[in-house]
């Protein structure tokens, strides 16, 4: 039967009908949804596992003990996974395992542009490339066969556009390959300087099979037409120039590319008058092609920034621009903005309030830097608040200690903050760490984390205590704070930051869309009240707006969490049950 | 032939189910579908935009500037920021409410007005509704979406009325069906 399916969830069934075993992953837009698909099948075993280096090295163990197994991570992850990447390249692996990487050309939900097709080349190994759901599914299955076939994990690197796109696909039964016998391999799994030496040979002998390989196998297809032009390409890209083209042209469709085929390509090239390669982000197929002697075309065209479309495959080769209807010029632009009620907004009204600089982090809370709140200094990458304020207040010290803070969600700290933690207890700087305790990893839509006490299928798991592990470490100075009781939060960023040796404060209360979390009906404005002096429009929630001169509160957004109402010096903003008349 | 349709609105405003509305419904009609989403960061708060494209090839899963013969809005400034995408003469169904984005909200600036008299002189169709209210009074607003889905099927007639009836039942919960089908109904009829 056909179904329409996302990518990412036409993934996960392509590798259920393969027969996966194990399957582990750190959530990360766009990836997320490839893994809880997975976890929808009882048959297979998965897990959130705290960073994508735990995910691959899991994975990997799994597949070396003889079952099929997955890890999943977007583009900035594999940065954190590259450490067994590139070794478990060289010592291969027993039954197949699948890396998915999924990369955010246009940067959707992301803090780079990354292109993860980098990595497979660096580590050498292959890694598919599907235009739409139903090769996600077919590309699963081909990839365990590949990664068996050769020994070695196989990437499969999604982008935005197919992981998050619904296509059509036909599903079909499971098939669970016989478990590999695990057996001891010394030379093979052992990577010392010597065995590694021994294991480099062969990396190299499997690239060039699989270059091999790519020429022949039946996801890199030519489909000739128009011979005035031959398009080289790969995912969506692919299907922005068929949109185009249609048979206008003759088009090299790559769905393996690392390694890239050569004679291929040549073959390709020789039968067309002009070759062009349309590729998002860096010229990777283009620099191949012309390390063949090919004459083509390429980034002297096309961005190397942001994705693509059908229009910008169209403009940039030279055809006409579609009528449209006129824009609308002069529109506010609406950037996403922390929801009404999220505990965040307290504690960084609290950090604005008391002008500290703020060391940021990755998730929802990075949304504090937005105006009126403003409250977030640098942001780059996952734990780096915490490693990066002991730097920070190293180079300034008593200058900076007294007025800056890191903030850190539970989910980013346990993926790589206990790391900087460690070096801040180990080093001691005077260094004040705020976790921001939602009790859920937010941004990528409410996945559990060892902190929470749930597993991927909601089921009650190990729980890490966050107090204790901090004065595991060796802080003297831990403390808890309710991020919806202003007074108490300001207190505390006083006190810790006044404090003569490292603390950390952990602000908690649960993310206000979790659905076990209970709302309390919405405040109201008395405007006979209402001074209009606009104390709680500084809280940039987006339940609060002005109307005729007063403030005025969204009923449907408002979840009650009273935080405006602490900022009232009139009294303004109501309970219902206050209101008299 | 192929039909090109926008849904766009403010992230949480149940976009999605329209979405999957209507690529379930034309899928069921024979057509190649593609429905494309954006998740993560816009939902919260922001603007989104869903693409559902059908006919009997479809490539891209997105859809560009002049090539959408739709664009369903669950917002009018949203409706408005997407005008380009539209074709000429194509058509807007809107839910005339007013959502206030951050830059309005701090005072920044003010909401734009006569957004609906701009859509039409700038070459749009346009069908302002109050799909919100309608929803209430069908029972609930998180309805809006299958207002809106019901106005639509006023103009797309390529499915008919028994199809879309069906498409309902197979996509929303059971408990949830009677409020859906009245909902499609006022829609309709508003």
């Amino acid at each position: 039967m056909k179904e329409l399916m996302l990518g990412n969830k036409a993934f996960a069934r392509g590798l259920y009908e393969a027969g996966i075993s194990v399957a582990s992953s750190y959530p990360g837009t766009p990836s997320t949804e490839v893994t809880e698909e997975i976890a929808k099948y009882d048959d297979v075993y998965s897990e959130w596992a705290p960073n994508e280096k735990v995910a691959m090295e899991v994975a990997f163990g799994a597949a070396v003990a003889g079952k099929r197994s997955f890890c999943a991570m977007k583009h900035v992850g594999l940065n954190v996974a590259a450490d067994p990447l590139f070794t478990i390249s060289y010592t291969g692996i027993n039954a197949g395992m699948i890396i998915c990487v999924a990369d955010d050309a246009g940067m959707h939900s992301s803090q780079n542009e990354q292109d993860s097709r980098h990595y497979a080349i660096a580590a050498k190994l292959p890694m598919l490339e599907p235009s739409d759901s139903a090769e996600a599914l077919y590309f699963a299955k081909k990839a365990y066969e590949i990664s068996e076939e050769y020994d070695c994990p196989v990437f499969m690197k999604m982008c935005t556009r197919v992981a998050h796109s619904q296509s059509v696909v036909e599903v079909s039964e499971r098939v669970v390959p016989e478990t590999k016998k695990y057996e001891k391999n010394i030379a093979k799994y052992v990577m010392v300087p010597g065995n590694a030496k021994r294991r480099h040979p062969i990396v190299e002998e499997r690239t060039r099979k699989l270059i091999e390989f790519a020429e022949t196998t039946d996801i890199n297809r030519v489909e000739m037409g128009d011979t005035k032009i031959g398009i080289i390409t790969s995912s969506t890209c692919y299907q922005y120039a068929k949109e185009v083209f249609g048979e206008n042209a003759s088009i090299l469709k790559l769905g393996m590319i690392n390694p890239l085929p050569e004679k291929l390509i040549k073959d390709f090239a020789a039968k067309v008058d002009r070759v062009v390669v349309i590729e998002e982000l860096d010229p990777i197929i283009e620099t191949h092609c012309k390390t063949l002697g090919i004459k083509v075309e390429g980034k002297d065209i096309f961005p190397v920034i942001d994705e693509f479309s059908q229009s910008l495959v169209a403009e940039k080769l030279g055809l006409e621009a579609k009528d449209s209807c006129k824009a609308i010029e002069g529109l506010p632009v609406r950037p996403p903005v922390m929801c009404a009620g999220c505990p965040h907004r307290g504690l960084f009204f609290t950090l604005n309030k008391n002008k500290c600089t703020v060391m940021g982090d990755i998730g929802c809370y990075t949304l504090g830097s937005a105006a009126p709140l403003s409250a977030i200094d640098v942001t780059a990458c996952m734990g780096a608040s915490i490693s990066s304020i002991h730097g920070f207040n190293k180079a300034l010290g008593s200058e900076s200690e007294n007025k800056t803070v890191a903030v850190i969600g539970d989910s980013t700290f346990m993926h790589s903050g206990m790391t900087g933690l460690a070096n801040i207890a180990y080093n001691q700087s005077n260094s004040t760490v705020i976790i921001l305790d939602n009790s859920i990893t937010g941004m990528t839509g409410h996945q559990q984390n060892p902190t929470t006490g749930y597993n991927i299928k909601g089921d009650p798991a190990g729980k890490i205590n966050l107090e204790a592990l901090c004065k595991a470490m060796g802080f003297n100075r831990v403390r808890v704070v309710d991020p919806y009781n202003l007074k108490e939060c300001d207190e505390a960023v006083k006190e810790e930051l006044q404090a003569n040796e490292p603390s950390v404060i952990i602000s908690r209360r649960p993310c206000a869309l979790l659905k076990y979390v209970k709302h309390k009906p919405s405040l109201h404005v008395d405007r006979d009240k209402c001074k209009s002096c606009r104390a709680c429009m500084r809280l940039g929630c987006p339940a609060i707006s002005f109307k005729e001169g007063k403030a005025h509160v969204d009923n449907t957004l408002c979840v009650g969490c009273g935080v405006c109402k602490q900022l009232c010096a009139f009294d303004a903003l109501k309970e219902p049950e206050e209101v008299t008349e | 032939m192929i039909t090109n349709v926008m849904v766009v609105g403010v992230g949480g405003q149940g976009s999605l189910l329209a979405s999957k509305l209507l690529g379930h419904v034309v899928l069921q009609k024979g057509y190649d579908v593609k429905v494309s989403e954006v998740h993560g960061m816009s939902q919260r708060g922001g603007s989104v935009v869903t693409y559902v494209r059908f006919g009997d090839k479809i490539y891209s899963p997105i859809i560009d500037k002049g090539e959408a013969d739709y664009i369903i809005s669950f917002e009018t400034l949203e409706a408005a920021r997407y005008m380009e995408y539209l074709k000429p003469g194509g058509r807007i169904i809107v839910n005339a409410q007013e959502i206030d984005p951050m830059p309005v909200i701090t005072g920044a600036t003010d909401y734009p007005n006569g957004l609906i008299e701009k859509m039409k002189e700038n070459g749009a169709e346009v069908d302002a509704m109050d799909a919100l209210g309608i929803a209430a009074e069908a029972g609930s607003p998180k309805a809006t979406n299958i207002v809106l889905m019901g106005r639509f099927s006023k103009y797309f007639k390529d499915i008919t009325k028994e199809e879309w009836l069906k498409a309902i039942e197979e996509c929303v919960p059971a408990k949830f069906l009677e409020l859906n089908l009245k909902a499609f109904e006022m829609g309709i009829n508003a």
